[in-house]
């Protein structure tokens, strides 16, 4: 096919004063925050609510059930626009804010469905005999769980927890809709504006793929920072 | 607190903007879900054909389509089929190719384990009866593979469901559109957006209760 290159759109001004270039490294800043801050909601929030459902108590576990089933079952994009749309106008107190904040909780708060479910997954994966054993020791459940169970299961979660982390970078992306201006949003606009759509497509999808290969291996690296030797994982 | 009228939703107009939408949803999931599985399938022997010309593009297409986000390859499409065919295609059809293209990743993934969750003997057996690749793959190993996988390729479908409020991106009219639309039309957007988050819940979570029993007696059986 013959196509004719024209990477010099980058270096067109977009009439704002700043070049396509430095609208999409904003772009990626804006990408970049929003993933971050959204992963840690997620973990905050998916952290408790995941150790709440493997609780001795029932209802514990069917609050954190419910938790996920609703955060899992509901589109990220009817999400954002529920948080964008419906949840200003039952909380006052949210009125004004800015929609960054409301994309990073809705993000944050679909995201830690997932990390519930691997936290509960890895507190299970664990051997029954390390529960008793810290209980038999006279610990409480609470010391329990921060002393013996919580710093294996952590272990433990990583490598799930790195595709999730990635998931955040790539789910970002949908921020477009609610005008946050990030790459997906500075994809169309571009494109709209200077129709060279391809060279434009091409250094957003560049971008997306240097976020999640270094997303990945920064968790590779934090992998083997926090290992504990002669457990699970330490073998490689 | 919310001050919610939901008169406004009515038989007529579930009839009028709703249905629609309701459909095109359904349908992209079904043809990208029947589409990606075949396709996946074929990914996946190309991966597990020992052969590099096979494996190298096979896994580069998959890892590629992993590694950017839905929207972008939503967008991508978009851009690239009319630009290669010479004419504009419209926002539907465009997703279906679209997604049928991004599921085949995924499914391909759910596949591969599959294959590879078949016992070793049993690939053996089918060798050692004089069966060809073509017979052994048909007869013995993508029957128990599919059957394994069952439960996950179903999951997998409810998450492409809820992943094909996305074509918002190119404007296709779908579930969400319809609530979209007839929140403005009657000037009800927040009832609009609630009653869509509520299909979508209510859709997904009685579609995923059913995996889950269908998986414990698929359990009991084996």
């Amino acid at each position: 096919m013959n196509y004719r290159w024209e990477w010099e759109v980058f270096l067109r001004d977009t009439g704002g004063g700043q070049t396509y270039l430095e609208w999409m490294m904003s772009a990626w800043g804006w990408t970049l925050s929003v993933a971050v801050c959204a992963w840690v909601v997620a973990l905050l929030v998916g952290v408790v609510v995941g150790t709440l459902r493997t609780l001795p108590s029932r209802g514990w576990v069917l609050a954190g059930n419910a938790w996920v089933e609703l955060f899992r079952n509901i589109p990220l994009l009817v999400q954002i626009f529920l948080w964008y749309h419906v949840v200003p106008a039952m909380v006052p107190a949210l009125k004004s804010a800015p929609s960054f904040l409301l994309v990073v909780f809705a993000l944050g708060f679909f995201t830690s469905a997932r990390v519930a479910e691997q936290v509960r997954a890895g507190i299970q994966s664990l051997p029954s005999g390390q529960r008793m054993a810290g209980l038999a020791m006279g610990l409480t459940l609470a010391q329990t769980y921060r002393y013996v169970m919580l710093p294996m299961a952590f272990r433990i979660v990583i490598p799930p927890l790195t595709s999730e982390a990635m998931n955040v970078i790539k789910n970002s992306s949908v921020a477009f809709a609610v005008s946050i201006s990030e790459l997906t949003l500075f994809a169309l606009q571009a494109q709209e504006e200077t129709s060279r759509g391809i060279e434009v497509y091409l250094a957003v999808t560049t971008l997306y793929m240097v976020s999640a290969f270094g997303v990945n291996r920064l968790m590779a690296w934090i992998e083997r920072r926090v290992r504990v030797p002669g457990f699970a994982g330490a073998a490689r | 607190m919310l001050d919610l009228d939901l008169t406004f939703f009515s038989a007529d107009l579930f009839e009028k903007f709703i249905l629609q939408g309701l459909i095109f949803s359904v349908q992209l999931t079904l043809v990208a879900m029947v589409g990606g599985i075949v396709f996946g399938t074929v990914l996946a022997m190309m991966r597990l054909s020992g052969k590099p010309w096979l494996a190298i593009p096979a896994t580069a297409y998959v890892n590629g389509m992993r590694s950017i986000p839905l929207v972008m390859v939503i967008l991508w499409f978009f851009l690239l089929i009319p630009f290669m065919i010479g004419r504009p295609i419209g926002a539907e059809l465009s997703a279906f190719i679209t997604f049928t293209a991004f599921e085949a990743a995924y499914f391909s993934e759910i596949m591969r384990a599959g294959i590879q969750s078949v016992s070793r003997g049993q690939v053996h057996a089918g060798q050692a009866m004089g069966l060809t690749y073509a017979q052994n793959m048909r007869f013995i190993i993508l029957p128990q593979a599919f059957r394994n996988m069952l439960p996950v390729l179903l999951t997998q479908t409810i998450i492409l469901f809820q992943d094909t409020s996305l074509v918002y991106a190119i404007g296709a009219y779908d579930l969400l559109k319809g609530f979209e639309i007839s929140g403005k039309n009657f000037n009800r957007p927040i009832e609009a957006y609630l009653l869509a988050a509520v299909s979508y819940f209510v859709i997904c979570y009685s579609l995923s209760y059913m995996v889950k029993r269908l998986q414990s007696r698929i359990a009991i059986i084996r």
